[in-house]
């Protein structure tokens, strides 16, 4: 390291710490929806709802994905490009089944008599669920991105930014509904 | 390290090559923060103009509610009763769409989108801001809800109408008002919008602060211009997004029926089914974001007048850590006072005073500010500038302004006063007034490093006058109003109390008169403003003699704003007048080792 790059006041690589700040942002989101329904799960009138069975698998899968998205990364970081893009595709077909399983649960909650339109203890579970799911998708687009720069090889072990990128906010994503699901769980016993 | 090394080469590199842009890139989807600064301020000021001409229409309605308007009417002629009065449905739609087109899209959009994008490269000596796409998308975001705000003024029905702040179930129901049909549908759509603008931008801002400051620009190096843009940027990415929750639940409520805001509703003859929700709930998620954003307004134009008071006062500013810490202060306790926009929302009475005593001391760094804004100018050697008469005003507003913030924080007082024109006072004092200084001072100073040319500085005093005194003129009897108990957002007092109406009249006339000779003020600025844009003087490299290190860069800087390497910074940017030295100024890229005159002992350890 030369005097140059020693003395300038740089301290993280811009596009990571604009993906941290990217969080930040979506967890005020989070915090305000939480924070609403706690507030409303405290007032007279309401009820507990028993959390479909198919959250606690969708929590199962979620977390999965992420372990592969991180094997993902030691690959990228190892320059095993084979082991990087079949990692890669599980933590994206571990995603889509999140997907699907949530919406499964979805299924689960409407043959349990809690609809969407109704009381807003019902209502708070499809948003905290929904809202979350929608970021997940964006999240799912980010993982094909590297997908495409990995087949181009363009991630290797002296590129790691982008998939440092995206395997931080896949993380971030598992940690949030795991988060979400044992508030829920935690305020409907 | 290694990776910031590659951008920063990377960006040099795009700069060094010299091709030319097609126009489209350069001044349409430019990804260059200056010209997307311009984008936001040329925006900015075309909303300003048609807030402004919404706010006087319906002064007109409040200080002669007979006069008959036809005459307008090939303008707006379907707001007019068959009489030539005002509509009080439209009167209702104009009040909203003034506080939502001034708080969000002149003074968060057009002032932080101006500002925090032009200055921040160049205060900090970067090449541009960490993700120019991004910035790109923030503006055309911003356009977009432009767009679609604009577009549902016209709409059938009307634009939204239940206030800025759009309380439900108000604004949840369509049969409660006509503008909480479609209009409203845009207007959450339009603030949508907003907010990823808003976000876009301020994940920029932060991101560019912390991390592409040049060689030498350490935090307690950094002008307070910056201090307060990432600051305001702060407050951007932690509250902006509690907004959308708070418009994602009232979509829901209004478009599928959902119960988030609704419970218990009777209207129009007909019981509503909605159970359980709270209406409260959107006050507080509103507020949350409501309390920060009146911060996100001041804070871009404090942090001006702190620049602008500092170099026309040559002299160092005062307190400069103080003002950091006072920054920061304001910042973290900016969310945690945002009930006592609720104290007759029905919460407890202890619960009151804990936000009365925290909105108190929010009170403490803003008096800490105020105070050093006047001992900078203590015994200064003042240079009136218009952007310095403008940063002067600023702190009287934002002193007379922030006086009665101190009775409001009081829940005993605030009981009667809200909802009060006392209240409309308060806030068009310390807020739409200081704050709009603010960018005034901002255009006036910058406007050379924008476009290469001056000002002309005596229109600048004939706006700054008529707008300091017009300001005044309009808002301080505003706060009589108040107190005599008229609320805010009636479209007509006639069921006063008999007498109290009448002896209120005259005092009414006069604000809608004072308010209509200082809205035309603003046509001199707008004069100025474009005529120097092409015709103006020719600026130099540094025409107020200022320390900080956008005055370093060519006349007109190009892309990359320097041409040749970024300047390194030696010492903070306050050093004016320092005794000893040649000049009264010694800009911020002058090493200690060339200025041995005027060196203090402190300073040979740098
Ligand atoms: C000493 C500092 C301040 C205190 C103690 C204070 C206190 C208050 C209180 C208690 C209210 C609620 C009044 C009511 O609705 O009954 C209020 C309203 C308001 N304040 Fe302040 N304030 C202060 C400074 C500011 C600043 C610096 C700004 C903006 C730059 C600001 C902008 C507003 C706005 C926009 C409203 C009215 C919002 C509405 O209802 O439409 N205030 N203030
Ligand atoms: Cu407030």
């Amino acid at each position: 390291m030369n005097n140059k790059t020693k003395s300038r006041i740089l301290r993280m690589n811009p596009n990571i710490f604009l993906v941290w700040i990217f969080m930040i942002s979506i967890s005020m989101i989070f915090v305000s929806l939480v924070s609403a329904y706690i507030v409303k799960k405290g007032e007279p009138g309401g009820f507990n709802v028993e959390l479909p069975l198919m959250f606690y698998y969708s929590s199962f899968i979620v977390v999965l994905s992420s372990v592969f998205k991180q094997l993902a990364y030691y690959s990228a970081k190892k320059d095993n490009f084979k082991s990087l893009k079949i990692y890669l595709l599980l933590s994206f077909i571990g995603g889509l089944s999140f997907l699907f399983i949530q919406y499964l649960g979805w299924v689960n909650l409407v043959d349990g008599g809690v609809y969407f339109v109704g009381h807003p203890d019902g209502s708070f579970i499809y948003i905290l669920s929904g809202v979350h799911a929608i970021h997940l998708i964006s999240g799912l687009i980010f993982i094909l991105v590297v997908y495409v720069f990995s087949i181009k090889f363009k991630i290797h072990s002296k590129n790691l930014n982008l998939i440092e990128m995206s395997t931080t906010y896949w993380h971030f994503l598992t940690f949030l509904w795991v988060y979400l699901f044992i508030t829920l769980y935690f305020y409907n016993i | 390290m290694k990776e910031t090394k590659l951008y920063e080469e990377k960006v040099v590199d795009a700069h060094e090559e010299h091709h030319e842009q097609s126009f489209i890139r350069k001044y349409i989807f430019s990804e260059d923060h200056k010209t997307i600064a311009k984008q936001f301020l040329i925006t900015g000021i075309f909303w300003a103009i048609i807030g402004g001409a919404f706010s006087f229409l319906f002064r007109i309605q409040l200080g002669f509610p007979n006069v008959d308007l036809t005459s307008l009417s090939p303008i707006i002629g379907n707001w007019l009763t068959p009489q030539g009065k005002i509509d009080p449905e439209v009167y209702l739609a104009l009040i909203t769409m003034h506080g939502t087109i001034m708080v969000f899209f002149v003074l968060t959009a057009g002032l932080s989108g101006t500002f925090l994008n032009f200055l921040i490269p160049l205060q900090l000596g970067a090449r541009d801001m960490a993700s120019g796409f991004l910035n790109m998308f923030s503006y055309w975001f911003f356009f977009l809800s432009s767009v679609i705000m604009l577009t549902s003024i016209f709409v059938e029905g009307g634009p939204a109408s239940g206030g800025w702040t759009v309380y439900p179930p108000l604004s949840a129901l369509p049969q409660a008002v006509s503008g909480s049909g479609l209009g409203m549908t845009l207007w959450l759509v339009s603030m949508s919008f907003f907010v990823v603008s808003a976000l876009l931008g301020a994940l920029n801002y932060i991101t560019t602060v912390i991390n592409l400051r040049t060689e030498g620009m350490t935090f307690f190096r950094m002008p307070l211009t910056i201090w307060a843009f990432l600051i305001t940027a702060i407050l951007g990415v932690l509250s902006f997004p509690v907004l959308l929750s708070a418009a994602l639940l009232l979509i829901m409520d209004r478009t599928f029926g959902t119960s988030f805001y609704l419970s218990d509703i009777y209207i129009a003859g007909e019981a509503l089914s909605n159970q359980g929700g709270s209406a409260i709930l959107f006050q507080h998620l509103f507020w949350f974001l409501g309390h920060p954003e009146v911060y996100i307004v001041i804070l871009p134009s404090l942090g001006i007048a702190s620049e602008v008071i500092a170099t026309c006062s040559r002299k160092p500013i005062f307190g400069y850590k103080a003002m950091v810490y006072s920054l920061i202060g304001i910042g973290i306790l900016s969310f945690v006072v945002w009930a006592h926009h609720m104290f007759i929302s029905g919460m407890n009475p202890f619960l009151g005073s804990v936000f009365t005593i925290l909105t108190l001391i929010i009170a403490v760094p803003s008096a800490i500010k105020s105070f050093n804004y006047i001992a900078t100018l203590w015994r200064g050697n003042i240079i009136f500038t218009p952007a310095m008469l403008f940063s002067i005003g600023l702190v009287s507003f934002f002193i007379s302004g922030g006086v009665t913030g101190l009775f409001l924080g009081n829940s005993v007082i605030d009981i009667n006063l809200h909802d009060t024109y006392f209240v409309v006072a308060h806030f068009h004092i310390v807020m739409g007034s200081a704050s709009f200084f603010g960018l005034f001072s901002g255009v006036y100073h910058w406007f050379p490093k924008m476009f290469g040319r001056m000002m002309n500085r005596n229109l600048g005093y004939v706006h700054f006058w008529f707008t300091f005194i017009g300001a005044y003129l309009v808002f301080f009897p505003l706060h009589y109003i108040g107190i005599a108990g008229f609320p805010r957002r009636y479209y007509s007092f006639t069921n006063f109390e008999a007498g109290k109406i009448e002896s209120f009249m005259d005092l009414n006339v006069f604000v809608t008169i004072a308010a209509g000779i200082t809205f035309a003020a603003q046509f001199i600025f707008l004069f100025n403003f474009f005529y120097s844009i092409y015709r103006g003087r020719k600026a130099s490299q540094n025409p107020w003699k200022s320390n900080t290190l956008e005055w370093t860069t060519p006349v007109n800087p190009g892309h990359g704003n320097w041409p040749g390497k970024i300047p390194k910074v030696e010492r903070w940017a306050y050093d004016y007048s320092k005794p000893g030295a040649k000049e009264d100024f010694i800009p911020q890229n002058v090493p200690y080792s060339k200025t041995p005159e005027s060196n203090l002992p402190e300073d040979e350890h740098h």
